[in-house]
Order: C-alpha cells, then structure tokens, then sequence
C-alpha cells in the first residue's frame, strides 16, 4: 500500500493493521510522534490526516493507505508554523512529550475554525493530556496563534 | 544504635539517595537561627555563604569548570548540565547560573547532557527539589571560577595585572585602555590554569546578573520540543536495536506458572520469550519480573505479548484490597499509636476541652502517569555496557546496572535523555534494569523496554494510600489540643523488611514539622504493611499530612466562628524559628538540608498566608455557589500558600475558576519557571482533589490507562492559576519549586468546596460525592 508521509510517497507491505503511531515511530524515525497511551485517550501522537488531526494509535496501517499525513515534523519546513510559533511565544512546554500531540490538534483547530470559541477550544483540545499542567498556557498560546492567524 | 548500622548499609545506598542519613546524624543540638554569614568570611569556612546537605549526597557537589565548561576558539561556551530535565527547567536554569557568573552571552551558549557520573560531576540524583537548592552555590562557583581563568589568561596575554582586566559579556577587557580579547581567544590559554579555590572566587554582584532572577531566558529545548525533534527515552534508536515489552505479574510478588511461549513466537518479528523472575521484597528497583517478549518491532512484541496467555501464581499480595485495607487502617488511626512528636500533655487537655472535635481523612493511592511511559534501551559489549533512559537518578541506575550485570560502575555509560515528565517515577530505574537483563539475555544486542501506559499504570511505585485521624481540644475558644494520627504504608518497604509505619523520612513531609502554635500537641503513626510498591510522587507524604491538618483547621473554624485565614494565621502563631527536635522520637528529616539553613520559619509562612490572601482578594464578594478556601504548607523548604477559588453548580459539578498561590522559596533564579511550576502544581493538585484514584482488588490494579485513571484536562478547572513569588535576596538560601506547590492545593480545594456549599469533603478524590 502507498502513503504519503510529510509529502513524500512511502510504500509499506507490512501488517495492514499496525497502528500508524509504531510505522512512524519504528519504521520512518519520525519520533515527534509520541507514545502516550496506544488507546486514543491523550493525544500525544496526534497527526493530521488529509488535513483533519487523528490518533495514530488507533489508526491503522490500512486507514491511511492512500491518503496523506502530517506529523510534527512536517507541519512547517522551518518549524515556525503560526502555532509552534505562539507555543514558544507562550512559554507553553514543562517537560515537552505532549506537545507535538498538542500543537498537531491546535493546528487542525486552527485550520478549522480560523478563531475557535473558549468552549471549541476546550472541545477539541480536551483530548489531548498534558499531565506537567501546562493548559493554562496552551490556551493562551492557541488564542494567539489564532489572532495572528494560522 | 542499630539504625545508624541499617542507615549505612542501606538508607543512604537506597532511598533515592534520599540523604536521610545526614537529617539524622544533625538532629539534636541547640537552635541556631538562620544567619548568613556574608560571602567574604563563609569563603575561609566552605567556600559558600551557607550550609546545604548536598556535600553529604553520593558525589557531593563540584564546581570545576574543566568538568562543566569548555570555550571553543570561535567562542562557543559549552556548559554540562548534570542533573536530569523532567520539565522543571533545570537543565537550562543551572547552565544559565554558570553562564551568568562567567558573563558568557547566552547565545552563544550551548549545553550539554552529562552521562550518569557523580564522581565527576556530583550529584545527580533529581529528586527532592533540589537541583536549585543544592547546585545554586557550585554553578556560581563554577562560572566565577571560569571568569577569574579567563580574565588571568587575558593578563597573561597582555602582560598586565590581574586586577585591570574584567569579563564583560563573552569578552575580557583591559580596563585602563579598553583593549579587549574574545573568551573564544583566551580559551587555550585559560584552560590549562589550575581551577581557582573557592576561598579565592569573588562573585558577582546581584545587581550585575544579567539572566539570573530575570526571566527571560527560554528553556534550552524549546525550539526542538515544539518541532517534535527533542528525544525522550521512548524516541532512541541504536543500530540493531530490539524491542521488548513485558507482560508483569498483575499481583506483586507474583510468579508467572504457565505461558504459551509457541503463541508468541508464532507473531511474524517476534524472536524470544524470556522470562523473568521477581526479586523477593524488599528488592529496592529490582524488575518485578513476568515475561518478556523480544520482536523487531514494538507492534510484533506488543502481538506476541498479548498471546501469551499467562497463569499466574499470584503470591502473598494476592487478597491486597483497597476498601478491606482503608477499613483497617480506619481501625488502627482509632487506636493509640507510637508517638513520633510529644508537646504538653495531650491527654489531660482533651480532657480539660470546652469541645473535642474529631475528623477522619483519607487519600488513596495514585500514580504519576508521566506523559511519557517508562523506557531504556540498554547495549552490551563485552564487560561494558551502554543505557539511554529516562531516569531521574542516572547515578544511581549506573550502579544498579553495574552490580546487576556484574560490572564495573566504570565501565557503564549511562546516557541520559529527556524526560517526558517524571514526578517520582523515573526515580526508580527498574525499566533500565528490565533492559539490561534483556540485552544480556540477546546476547549483548540493544534491547529497548518500552512500558505502555496499561504498564506505567497496573505496575509502578503507587502514592502511599493513607488515612488520618486528628482530634483536637478547644477551651475558652482556643484550640489547647492537636492529636492526629497518620497511618500509611511506608515507601522504605522497598529498602528494609516491613517497616510497618511512616519513616522518619516520610514524618518529615508534613507531619513532625508542623509549625502549629498548640500547647498540647501528640502526632503519632499506625501500623501498615505495604502489599505493593509504594514509591515517592511529587511532594510525597506531604499531600496527605497538608490534607489533613489544612481541612482540620477549617473545620475548627466551623467550631469558632471565626474568618479561615485569620485563624489560620492564628494556629501557626507568632513569627518565630519553631525547633522540632528536641520534642521528636526519631530524628527530624529536614529535607536532607542543615536546620540551621533551613529553619521551620513561622514568619514565612506567615508571609505567604497574607501574601496570598491579599492578592487573591480574600473575603471579596463572590458570585451565588463559589466558595473560597485556603491552605498553607512549608515543603521542601520552601513556604507555599494557596487560596482555591470553586464554582459549584446545582448539580454538584465543580470548576475552579480562580487559584492564587503565594511562594517563598529564597532567593529565585529562574521566576517563568517557578511560574510554570506552579501552574502545574494547581493542575495536579486538582487532579488528585478530583479524580485520580489507585484502588486494588484481589491484589491486583483495578485502573488501566486513561479511561479509568482519569487525570485533569484542559478547561476543568485551574485555568487562571496566578503566583504570587515573595521576593528575597540573594542571602536567603533557594529552596525547592519542583514539589511545594501541590500539598496545599487539595486542601484548599476541599475549604472553598465546604465555603461554597456546607459540604465536608474527608475522602479524596471528590468524584462525585457532591452530586451522588
């Protein structure tokens, strides 16, 4: 089956149902994904999928075969994507693990809703967990991407 | 005395390293206040203006700047960070210390991960809030020091005195004709100087600093964090490398009787099952054993893990059960108790009370479910071998290796990576000892142990559940009695046989060294045995003993009619040095630290309290179903007091709209990280005053990720956290951040949830007791 991984065609013959999460971690190198719960329940390997933010964890190999995706490392060639920007501008990240997770689902909101609600905000980025606590400022950092536009 | 002999052998071997020995051997004596001598005449004395425990750690503490700093000729300051970065900011607030102190530009400073050697580089064991606390005074030194050789080299170079030539951002000067020569210039020369004595090191003015105290700086990671480049344990790769996951006994001390090896290996990439037996308790950070499946991938082993299909024999653990053990511990805090703490005579003025007031309170076991499960990779050659792990302690996992393999501590090389989150966990390094016993096992190829988040949750070092009892004697409207009783299992059941009660260690989080202002005053400990591994999670006992002694407060207010705070201040009483150790039956445990450094300060806490109350506006009107309430607590060293602002609707749902928290935590290096600290602080206080949860049954973990082990999430509360830091100069000794922020938290939770709706929360986590 063939995928696009941060623009470029991939081919992979391996188990059709393999999460996605373990192809990028194991097999691309691509480690910005991370490894949080391997259920869908903290976001910490969110990518996006055509464009819209999924749980690699609990996407398949299969689910994604033609389609392209995102990840961290391929959301911006220079790492200054309007998000990541304001992440930096905000201080945001204690320990750092979640974050990729958190930017990928920001991002996708971003690209949704342009200037989302407090409530979309908190819809959307509840799934994913930052156990250092650093909500306050991952909200703050969403509100000014979202003001300088994404 | 036979605990001294325990203490050498294994106390300060084990306990994280915590340094209890040190709180022991300097308990007694007579109370001397803090006084700081001023750096010029400390100098002659130890080189450092004030005392710390950190000379009595495993490798003390080093300040040379050819262990920590290296200059390249174009300039490039390397600094070596040693301690390990979990997210309080350490690794960039220490190097940026050094930075400051040798006036090097901060841009052109790179840093460096030290590997796991305390002979070198002292401590490294990154617990107990003490990366601040203990390495202020040696990274200074550091950085003066390195000044003071480039500055020599300079007049060396120029044939000048010493005295005419000042560093001065990345570049010495000639002061009399403004020559000036770049550090990258003056490298060569000054490296092959013999590092300055500290009796010799002038430091810097504080009014000179130009990073430290600021805020300024951004954490050394931040770039490679938000692009997803920076690698956690999780994230390392090696060459050959294989990956293994463990299916552990669900019970501890269980043995795995039957498996279907044939199964697993039937998965296409799985290559061995290994089995691996439990270590008998107490087995310190020895694997709890199970089996093993090794793959090409961690999908396959994962595949192969679950067809396993493993019986177990579940051993002595096996009828562990939280609602049997909490009935029990009930039992035990009803009845008389070893008496850790004697003031008065309790007895006779519980008798002599107008009114005794008695409360239970409970916290169950919770976990720390860093974002990052545990992982290591481990590879051998020969007699050598190589870790990368995530570990807290990478002294400490060094050594265990070592003996674990049977090798010589020189001979492993232990790469620390960062942290995705750690808060207790990656103390203990039982997964780089899981992946040694792999690689050995394949023959000296790399083998990686990557914990799920099932693992991190079902087999970790669980918060000791506790359960106290307080009663106290009011008369003529004064509280004249305090008693409270603290039953918990004891987290030195994994260094010592039974310990059957709180340690002295665990008495001094919170509960001996209470500074409260009551003639008549008796804090004892039960009987508990540990039925599985109990371990440290951020500040310790302290969230149990703040829990009880901050809700009990208020609940005498209830009593007396008065305002929470006024009588709270009332109960710590006059600012003054409050002195445990002549009133206590084991040694006070002051954080490893010299009392005379660190005294209990009535005067603080004090500060902190009005500090608080005063900028969360205590007393100001507040909408229909909010409730304020407030809490105080001195932990590692450091005062903290927090004012919780809930919002409760008709259906019992509540929300934290507003938390103020004040700290006092001496002289402040890095105030946006102390910032971050707290606001995280708030977070997990609310998680664990609202939802988190370890219970047993049938020895088992009945929580297995994130479903059931429910943490906060964005918008439930705590997302308008303000600190509020005290400033102090440089002459107040920095204590820890990392930790203090959480043990008031639940506290004043629970207050504002009683101030805004009459209802008295005794049992963590509140759940849904409010609406049930």
């Amino acid at each position: 089956m063939k995928v696009k991984v941060n623009q470029q065609e991939k081919s992979f013959d391996g188990d059709p149902d393999m999460p996605l999460m373990w192809y990028l971690r194991d097999e691309l190198a691509l480690t910005g994904t991370k490894f949080g719960c391997g259920s869908g329940l903290c976001g910490a390997c969110t990518v996006h999928l055509d464009g819209k933010a999924v749980r690699s964890c609990v996407t398949t190999m299969k689910e994604v075969s033609g389609h392209a995706v995102t990840t961290i490392e391929g959301l911006s060639p220079d790492g200054n994507h309007p998000v990541q920007k304001a992440w930096r501008a905000e201080n945001v990240p204690q320990c750092g693990y979640c974050q990729p997770g958190q930017i990928m689902q920001a991002a996708a909101l971003i690209s949704e809703k342009g200037k989302p609600t407090d409530e979309e905000i908190y819809t959307v980025m509840s799934g994913n967990i930052c156990r250092c606590g650093c909500y306050q400022r991952i909200f703050a950092a969403i509100r000014t991407a979202a003001t300088k536009g994404a | 005395m036979e605990f001294d002999k325990f203490a050498h052998q294994t106390i300060i071997e084990n306990v994280s390293r915590r340094n209890l020995l040190k709180g022991i051997v300097s308990a007694g004596g007579l109370v001397i206040a803090a006084q700081f001598l001023p750096r010029s005449a400390l100098a002659e004395v130890s080189g450092y203006a004030y005392k710390t425990g950190a000379d009595g750690m495993p490798g003390g503490t080093v300040y040379d700047p050819h262990v920590f700093v290296s200059i390249a000729p174009d300039g490039t300051v390397t600094i070596v960070t040693h301690r390990s970065e979990m997210g309080t900011g350490s690794r960039t607030s220490l190097p940026m210390v050094v930075a400051d102190e040798m006036e090097a530009d901060w841009s052109r400073v790179k840093i460096v991960q030290a590997p796991g050697n305390e002979q070198k580089y002292g401590n490294q064991d990154t617990d107990g809030s003490r990366s601040m606390r203990h390495f202020i005074q040696p990274m200074r030194a550091c950085g003066a020091a390195t000044r003071q050789m480039l500055e020599h080299a300079a007049a060396v170079t120029w044939g000048v005195s010493d005295a005419d030539c000042r560093a001065k951002n990345h570049q010495v000067f000639h002061v009399p004709t403004g020559r000036a020569l770049g550090f990258g210039e003056l490298a060569a020369t000054a490296a092959a100087f013999k590092t300055p004595a500290l009796g010799t090191l002038t430091l810097k003015d504080p009014d000179q600093f130009r990073y430290i105290g600021k805020g300024q700086v951004q954490i050394t990671d931040l770039f490679n964090i938000t692009t997803g480049r920076a690698k956690y344990a999780q994230d390392i790769a090696v060459p050959g490398m294989l990956f293994a996951v463990i299916e552990r006994p669900p019970v501890v001390l269980g043995k795995a009787v039957s498996y279907d090896s044939a199964a697993a290996m039937k998965v296409p990439g799985v290559v061995k099952v290994v089995m691996i037996n439990p270590t008998p308790m107490p087995a310190k950070f020895a694997p709890l054993g199970g089996v093993a499946v090794i793959a090409n991938s961690t999908y396959a082993a994962s595949k192969g893990r679950a067809a396993l299909n493993v019986k177990w024999d579940d051993g002595p653990n096996k009828d562990y059960d939280s609602e049997v053990f909490k009935k029990n511990m009930a039992e035990i805090a009803h009845k008389p108790g070893k008496v850790e703490r004697n003031e008065g005579d309790i007895d006779k003025a519980l008798a002599a009370a107008d009114k005794v007031i008695e409360r239970d309170y409970y916290i169950p076991h919770f976990v720390h479910a860093p974002m990052e499960p545990p992982a290591a990779v481990v590879k051998i050659d020969g007699n050598k071998a190589e870790v990368w792990a995530c570990v807290q302690s990478p002294g400490g996992t060094r050594g265990d290796v070592a003996k674990l393999l049977g090798f010589k501590e020189d001979d492993v090389t232990v790469n620390v990576t960062l942290l995705g989150g750690g808060f207790g966990r990656k103390s203990k390094c039982d997964f780089a000892l899981e992946a040694a016993l792999l690689s050995k096992e394949m023959g000296g190829k790399p083998a990686k142990v990557v914990w799920t988040r099932e693992d991190d949750i079902q087999h970790s070092f669980y918060h000791a559940v506790s359960y106290q009892h307080v009663t106290a004697g009011i008369k003529d409207g004064k509280v004249t009695a305090w008693r409270q009783r603290s039953v918990a299992p004891s987290l030195m059941s994994n260094f010592m046989p039974d310990p059957k009660r709180e340690s002295p260690l665990e008495l001094g989080l919170g509960l001996i060294d209470t500074p409260f202002n009551v003639p008549n005053l008796r804090l004892e400990t039960g009987e508990a045995t540990s039925h599985t591994r109990i371990g440290w999670f951020r500040s310790v006992n302290n969230i149990p003993h703040a829990f009880a002694m901050q809700s009990m407060v208020a609940e005498l207010v209830a009593e007396l009619g008065k305002d929470p705070k006024d009588f709270l201040l009332e109960m710590i009483g006059p600012a003054r040095i409050v002195d445990p150790r002549q009133t206590v039956t084991s040694p006070l445990w002051n954080y490893g630290d010299p009392f005379e450094t660190y005294p209990i300060d009535t005067g603080r806490t004090r500060r902190v309290v009005q500090l608080v109350a005063e900028k969360a506006g205590w007393g100001r009107k507040l909408p229909k179903g909010h409730g304020m309430g407030i809490a105080v607590q001195r932990s590692f060293l450091t005062y903290v007091a927090t004012v919780v602002e809930v919002a409760v609707d008709d259906k019992g749902n509540v929300t934290v709209p507003r938390v103020d928290t004040a700290i006092d935590a001496g002289f402040i290096v890095n105030p946006e990280r102390v910032r971050s600290q707290i606001e995280g602080a708030a977070v997990m206080g609310l998680s664990i005053a609202k939802l988190t949860q370890i219970t047993f049954k049938n020895g088992r973990v009945q929580q297995s990720n994130f479903h059931d082990y429910q943490v906060l999430r964005i918008g439930q509360g705590a997302m308008d956290v303000r600190t509020h830091i005290m400033p102090a100069s440089i002459d107040v000794p920095s204590s820890g951040v990392g930790e203090p922020g959480v043990p008031p938290f639940a506290p004043a939770f629970v207050n504002a949830v009683y101030a805004a709706t009459g209802k008295r929360i005794r049992n963590l986590p509140l759940g849904d007791q409010l609406s049930a």
